[in-house]
């Protein structure tokens, strides 16, 4: 996105009154314009603080907490220092699903990632008729909402009558033709990795096909005379690139998988055995299912740091470069 | 030839589970659950529509997704154009720190929150109601409405405002008649990011609105398939009504909508 260049508010000073007389440009008229932008983002600023501001606060507070269903209904409060953090940071439960999330995540984003950027290397390859073909191939998958998706591949996946099944067994797998694949935690996962990165790589692949097409066709031409071969050319001209794009959607890459919370719960809900909670579906089922809200506000709390650590580094990339920009 | 053969299988594996969803909804039951897959549907029948349709608070779940969908799109829209106005056009102080404040906003972990949020709701007895809803949706799409529309707005070359000034108009006359026209088409691409996010919303609609006359689409999906069993004729028609408004809406805005959602959230 371009940043415009600025200049002072008004070229020529706003004098005219909708009654068409000049009007005095006398000091409480300087201060009512200076308070304008002020004025002009009040509510965006407000309903951010006070929908997105104050559950963060609250979060934090409830964290602190002992509040469980007995609290809960008595509109109790009953702080408890850090006995909510003690308790997660030390049962095995919570790291076992921290490594899970960051493993799921990892998978995820570099299947997508990978993927992603050969389909959308493809889609520049190809000629204008056949790319057509394929990119609207790939927005219909891009604008299938989350839970109509996930509702279709529970039905792909379906353990009788699923079309899956019907093919991995005329494939000659014939184990496969009455396969519960929500009956244990990897094939459960192996949906759920599926339907997300098929759902993602749309929007990487198009966007890349997007970026490749204002490289230079000089660039490769140069390229070609000085006796680069494909591969040389991939690597000299094209990634140089599309390096910022790449490491701009991995970032949102990670940040939208780590908390792919509606494709797990409308899945399986976390299941079986809670073998396939991540981060954020624990962090509601502790919470809201067994209803220790003040256990679940600290996980979820966790969550959100450990989701900061993940990208802070491309964080303070964005960051520095948005302010050098301005 | 090696790229069109690959770009046809990929193009069936993207498609498949769209048409499977489709061409199981119209399928007779004993095509559906056949020992062998009906891969084209010859006896088109109609009867699982009725059955999502006639399915228990269908349409109050209609009305409920289109109120809370259109109302946080109209309102993000207007409260967002005002500071996309004020961030591309008027110089401030503090005004990087309100872009960058938007930007982190437009990362906010929602799915995480939902307990929170929830305890808040509560507090305020405003359970299973669409007011909260509507009010949160429109915070969750607000920073990239704001965001995206100060980079149409500042596309609109200032020489044209100016010249309405001149010419008598009052600044907000200016705006209106001049501005706002030219903006037509971001405030489209960008409204279709907003609608699309509210109308797939699931997290907080799950924990919220635990009523069927205060449920959403979403939620009213995913609790289908366990209502009506293994009836999947009956549950891809419920996924196919719920699908349709986007995927229309985004064939038909293809084209801005890749560049719109660029601009907006990669790069703010």
């Amino acid at each position: 996105m371009t940043v415009q260049t600025e200049r002072p508010p008004t070229g020529p000073p706003d004098v005219v009154k909708t009654d068409g007389r000049p009007g005095d440009p006398g000091k409480p008229r300087e201060r009512a314009r200076s308070l304008a932008p002020y004025l002009l983002l009040l509510p965006a600023l407000a309903a951010t603080l006070v929908f997105l501001g104050w559950p963060l606060v609250n979060n934090g507070m409830l964290s602190f907490q002992n509040l469980n269903m007995r609290q809960f209904i008595l509109h109790l409060t009953e702080w408890n220092g850090i006995d909510n953090f003690k308790e997660v940071l030390t049962g095995e439960d919570f790291w076992r699903v921290t490594g899970r999330s960051i493993a799921f995540t990892a998978v995820n984003v570099a299947l997508i990632m990978v993927i992603g950027t050969l389909v959308g290397l493809l889609l520049a390859r190809l000629g204008k008729r056949m790319r057509t073909f394929l990119l609207v191939g790939l927005v219909l998958a891009w604008a299938m909402p989350v839970i109509a998706a996930t509702t279709v591949y529970q039905w792909l996946f379906a353990q009788r009558f699923g079309v899956v099944n019907w093919v991995l067994d005329k494939a000659g797998w014939h184990s496969m033709a009455d396969f519960d694949w929500m009956g244990s935690q990897l094939s459960t996962f192996f949906v759920v990795i599926f339907l997300i990165v098929w759902m993602s790589i749309p929007f990487v692949a198009i966007n890349l096909y997007a970026a490749t097409t204002v490289i230079p066709k000089e660039l490769y031409e140069a390229a070609s005379l000085d006796g680069a071969g494909a591969w040389k050319r991939f690597t000299n001209v094209t990634l140089p690139y599309l390096r910022p794009f790449l490491y701009a959607t991995t970032f949102l890459e990670i940040i939208w998988v780590f908390k792919a919370f509606a494709q797990v719960m409308a899945l399986n809900e976390g299941g079986p055995d809670r073998l396939t909670e991540i981060l954020p579906v624990y962090a509601y089922i502790e919470g809201m299912g067994n209803q220790h809200f003040g256990m679940g506000a600290a996980i979820a709390l966790l969550t959100i740091v450990i989701l900061l650590a993940l990208t802070a580094f491309y964080l303070r990339i964005v960051l520095k470069q948005e302010e050098d920009e301005l | 030839m090696w790229p069109n053969a690959v770009a046809v299988v990929l193009f069936i594996g993207f498609v498949f589970p769209v048409y499977w969803m489709f061409a199981t909804a119209f399928k007779p039951t004993g095509d559906i659950i056949s020992e062998n897959p009906v891969w084209i549907p010859t006896d088109v029948t109609f009867e699982h529509f009725k059955t999502a349709v006639e399915a228990d608070h269908f349409w109050t779940m209609v009305g409920n997704s289109l109120t809370v969908t259109l109302l946080a799109v109209v309102f993000s829209l207007i409260i967002g154009l005002a500071s996309a106005f004020a961030l591309a056009r008027m110089r401030f102080k503090g005004r990087k720190g309100f872009i960058i404040g938007f930007m982190l906003a437009q990362m906010a972990p929602w799915e995480v929150m939902v307990i929170a949020i929830y305890m808040i709701v509560r507090d305020a007895d405003m359970l299973n109601s669409l007011v909260p809803l509507t009010l949160f949706y429109m915070v969750m799409i607000l920073p990239f409405t704001l965001l995206t529309l100060r980079g149409f707005v500042a596309a609109v070359p200032r020489e044209l405002e100016e010249s309405a000034m001149v010419d008598g108009c009052s600044r907000m006359q200016a705006f209106r008649r001049v501005i706002l026209p030219l903006l037509a088409p971001g405030l489209m691409s960008t409204s279709l990011f907003g609608f699309i996010t509210a109308w797939n919303e699931f997290p907080l609609v799950l924990v919220l609105n635990k009523e069927a006359e205060a449920k959403t689409l979403p939620v009213w999906l995913s609790g289908f398939q366990t209502a009506f069993g293994d009836d999947w004729g009956a549950t891809m028609a419920a996924a196919s009504l719920f699908a349709i408004p986007i995927l229309v809406l985004f064939v038909f805005l293809q084209r801005r909508a890749v560049s719109g959602l660029t601009d907006g959230a990669v790069k703010g």
